[in-house]
């Protein structure tokens, strides 16, 4: 894949409302289609749980940066205005991050930097630059929903997978018969990536199979 | 200070907790531009060269923040830091090499929002580290995510005259091959603990 070719920013040209929401979380879902935001899709989803907490909070932090981009566009200047957004992202980790902590201490502690790394996600910026800069405040927040879902989505089929296998457990709770014995190479980070080769297989071979009929 | 000697700091940094095949930290650039060998080198040296002046920048930023009792802004005036380096950096390359300017394309900007860099930063504080202990960190840092992307550039252009079927090409393929290095990477556990 070569620097130019890669999706930065797809779908600036959306209809309907509706499929803006469509889009984020089945066509152009952002991990299994535009592999964005790897880093924490890879790095927390060693459970479910891991995976929920961060794909729901970095959704949250989507959503509001998405709403804010947007009804700040007419005020950005153009020349800083990766600065602005960065800025406007970061505010809303560092509430997520204070959030987390006040709610539940263990998933904090489990999360660990993951949380403040939220801001580098090039998911978010993505769509702030891609999406929210160009279009209006109720298409910009249906967008961060459906990209935010797509990416949960994503987050907890890792998640799942991986605890399944690695642990025999889903959420805690055991699956597996006793006898089961774990893949510990899933819990690892080696883990991680296969698992995520793994979907994207699945994903490829399903586009490629819709595309062949 | 925890007692950790400079050697051991630069190992764990770069072998035992290789940024990208242990903590998954700047993934997009590694599945980005790790196609081919050269960009994969320049790519590292750039990324090297941000990490060691924002982790300088951090340390100080750090001491700042701590004296005026704020830590709620460390996010962001770390991001924001980092930001008017890569700037920086990005006018820098362009003036000095055109060639690697274009080489380098979208993901010298995208550095900003590498993970990789925004972690560093957050690691080095998060473990108290002192000025010297930064920058052997940061120089660590560097070396490991160079030596990621050289080695998986590498991989990737032998497999380019490999026949593999069609579905599994490209990232999916990548992320294998990730997936078998970062298992070996594990070797390199117990490496550098007391």
């Amino acid at each position: 894949m070569s620097p130019d070719k890669r999706p930065i920013a797809p779908g600036s040209q959306e209809p309907t409302s509706t499929d803006a929401f469509i889009k984020g979380l089945w066509r152009d879902n952002p991990v299994f289609v535009q592999v964005l935001g790897m880093c924490p899709v890879l790095a927390v989803s060693n459970t479910a749980e891991n995976a929920l907490a961060m794909g729901l909070a970095t959704c949250f932090v989507l959503f509001m940066s998405n709403t804010l981009v947007s009804s700040l566009r007419n005020f950005i200047p153009k020349q800083v205005r990766i600065t602005a957004f960065i800025i406007i992202i970061a505010t809303f980790v560092t509430i997520t991050d204070y959030a987390i902590q006040a709610i539940r201490v263990e998933l904090h502690k489990s999360l660990g930097a993951f949380i403040s790394l939220i801001v580098a996600n090039c998911l978010i910026l993505g769509r702030a630059e891609a999406f929210a800069s160009k279009n209006s405040i109720g298409k910009s927040m249906l967008d961060a929903l459906g990209m935010g879902f797509g990416f949960v989505f994503a987050l907890f089929c890792l998640g799942a997978v991986r605890e399944l296998l690695g642990n025999g457990t889903l959420f805690g709770l055991m699956i597996f018969p006793d006898s089961f014995q774990e893949w510990i190479v899933m819990i690892l980070p080696a883990g991680g990536f296969f698992t995520l080769a793994i979907w994207l297989l699945l994903f490829n071979g399903i586009k490629t199979k819709k595309a062949t009929t | 200070m925890n007692g950790e000697s400079i050697w051991l700091i630069f190992i764990n940094a770069s072998l035992v907790n290789n940024f990208v095949l242990a903590y998954f930290l700047g993934i997009c650039p590694f599945l980005g531009v790790s196609g081919k060998m050269e960009t994969a080198t320049k790519m590292g040296g750039a990324v090297t060269f941000v990490m060691l002046i924002s982790s300088m920048c951090a340390y100080g930023i750090h001491a700042l923040l701590v004296a005026i009792n704020a830590p709620f802004l460390q996010l962001i005036s770390f991001i924001v830091v980092i930001a008017s380096t890569v700037q920086l950096v990005e006018m820098f390359i362009k003036k000095m090499s055109p060639s690697l300017f274009r080489a380098l394309g979208i993901f010298l900007p995208l550095i900003t929002t590498n993970c990789a860099i925004l972690g560093l930063a957050l690691f080095q504080t998060n473990k108290g580290y002192g000025f010297g202990e930064s920058i052997v960190y940061a120089l660590g840092a560097g070396a490991g995510f160079t030596l990621a992307l050289v080695l998986i550039a590498k991989l990737r252009e032998k497999l380019e005259y490999a026949e593999v079927p069609k579905i599994v090409k490209g990232t999916a393929l990548t992320l294998l091959i990730a997936g078998i290095l970062s298992l070996t990477f594990m070797g390199f556990a117990g490496l550098g603990s007391q």
